[in-house]
């Protein structure tokens, strides 16, 4: 066993793990946070997709050791007393979901593109979230949803 | 999806991996482990101990000195792509490097581990040929260079040795009138290259081809060089017709790889295309 420490939606946890323990297992199995899914597990589908240190990566391809020392935001973290992230709002405003399993990592990993990118094409969103696989919504809506989001993060309506 | 059990070691230094490397037999290094923990997770790999390198500082980040870049092997896809350095010197490398996987697995994966995994379908490796690129190395008995022509043995195979570990890549800063160019034909799932094509052009101040390389990746095991494509190339005047002919009577390819999503023919149609569109817009970037 190794210990551990991260820091969570801002909450610091220390724990032992296995080794081989993968990162999204930890973030479930160990901390009780189930909003991070598990799709593919072969570092396609985007499921799993969290912020570590401020950048988005998939938590299937991780281990929970190579976090140690780590700061990491998943689903559960992005709303603020109760207010949805504009772009958590913006996926609810769009519809940018059916079923919506691969909300979370798919919001993750807007959350990252408009970090780095505020206003992107749709072409540069399409491209930004090619890591992420839809099988409900055909990605339309998802684009208009982080396009939502964009112009509510610049201040507009 | 659980890894096999192994024993996890953390090296702060190049010199406790190396030693960590000699004290445990058949570990294998951890950097971005974004080739190793797909394969362990899916048990093509079950190494007894793992030596975490992920964290030695100075096998990261990109330096530009007398007309050569280095790039550390732990320097993540994102940053090799979105580097300054690269994107003014040496853009085929930063082109290349945005070409990989996805946004998620560029803020992982590392240029090191991509190139010491020699994946066939992997967007670096022809970059680096292309560039006529060195990798460094550095053992037990010390560091060693090893031109990126020499480094690719087989599929999944490489140069480097078991007790030794991939430090940095250093690529040539490009000069003159020179323009590059990375494309590729991916797989719609996966994003790997079914066959990717790395350009690089100089024309002289006439506007004729004073030198060009051109390699592929995903067509063979090993990154294929063109060098008979572009050795008919220098001198002559690169309007599209002489592009089109040089390739079509210069491009050899006799060993292409072939699996369910691509014949062997078919990867030999995409290079001859690709080499291509790949050549003249790196012409027109020149």
């Amino acid at each position: 066993m190794a210990e551990i420490t991260v820091t969570v939606n801002g909450k610091s946890y220390t724990r032992d793990v296995e080794p081989r323990m993968l990162l999204v297992h930890f973030i479930r199995d160990v901390l009780g946070l189930t909003g991070t899914n598990i799709g593919c597990e072969t570092s396609v589908c985007g499921a799993c997709t969290i912020l570590m240190d401020g950048q988005a990566i998939k938590s299937c391809t991780q281990l929970a050791v190579q976090a140690d020392g780590s700061s990491l935001t998943t689903i559960e973290g992005l709303a603020s007393n109760g207010d949805l992230h504009p772009v958590q709002e913006g996926f609810w405003e769009k519809h940018g979901l059916q079923c919506g399993y691969c909300t979370p990592g798919m919001i993750m990993a807007s959350v990252d593109l408009l970090q780095s990118n505020a206003n992107p094409t749709e072409d540069e969103i399409r491209h930004g979230l090619e890591g992420n696989l839809c099988r409900c919504t055909g990605y339309h809506n998802i684009v208009k949803a982080v396009q939502y989001a964009a112009e509510k993060m610049q201040g507009g309506n | 999806m659980y890894p096999a059990k192994f024993d996890y070691y953390r090296a702060a230094s190049v010199q406790e991996a190396i030693q960590l490397l000699q004290d445990h037999e058949d570990a294998k290094l951890l950097a971005g482990g974004h080739s190793l923990i797909p394969a362990m997770k899916l048990r093509l790999a079950q190494p007894p101990a793992i030596i975490d390198i992920g964290r030695i500082a100075e096998l990261k980040g990109v330096s530009h000195d007398n007309g050569s870049i280095k790039i550390g092997a732990l320097t993540v896809h994102a940053d090799v792509a979105a580097s300054n350095v690269l994107k003014s010197n040496c853009p085929l490398l930063a082109e290349a490097a945005s070409n990989v996987g996805d946004r998620q697995v560029r803020h992982k994966g590392t240029i090191g581990g991509n190139i010491a995994h020699a994946d066939p379908a992997s967007d670096m490796p022809a970059a680096i040929l292309a560039l006529g690129g060195t990798i460094h190395l550095i053992g037990p008995s010390g560091s060693r260079q090893v031109a990126a022509a020499d480094f690719f043995i087989d599929l999944l195979a490489t140069d480097l040795h078991e007790d030794e570990l991939l430090t940095a890549i250093e690529v040539p800063a490009q000069s003159g009138k020179t323009g590059s160019c990375y494309l590729k034909f991916e797989h719609p799932a996966s994003g790997y290259a079914v066959c990717g094509a790395a350009a690089v052009v100089t024309l002289n101040d006439d506007g004729a081809c004073a030198g060009a390389s051109l390699c592929f990746n995903g067509v063979t095991a090993t990154p294929h060089n063109a060098s008979a494509v572009t050795d008919a190339l220098v001198g002559q005047a690169l309007d599209d017709a002489a592009i089109d002919k040089a390739v079509d009577a210069n491009l050899s390819i006799s060993d292409p790889m072939g699996d369910m999503h691509a014949s062997g023919p078919y990867r030999i149609e995409l290079a001859k295309t690709f080499a291509k569109r790949a050549l003249k817009l790196a012409r027109d970037r020149a």
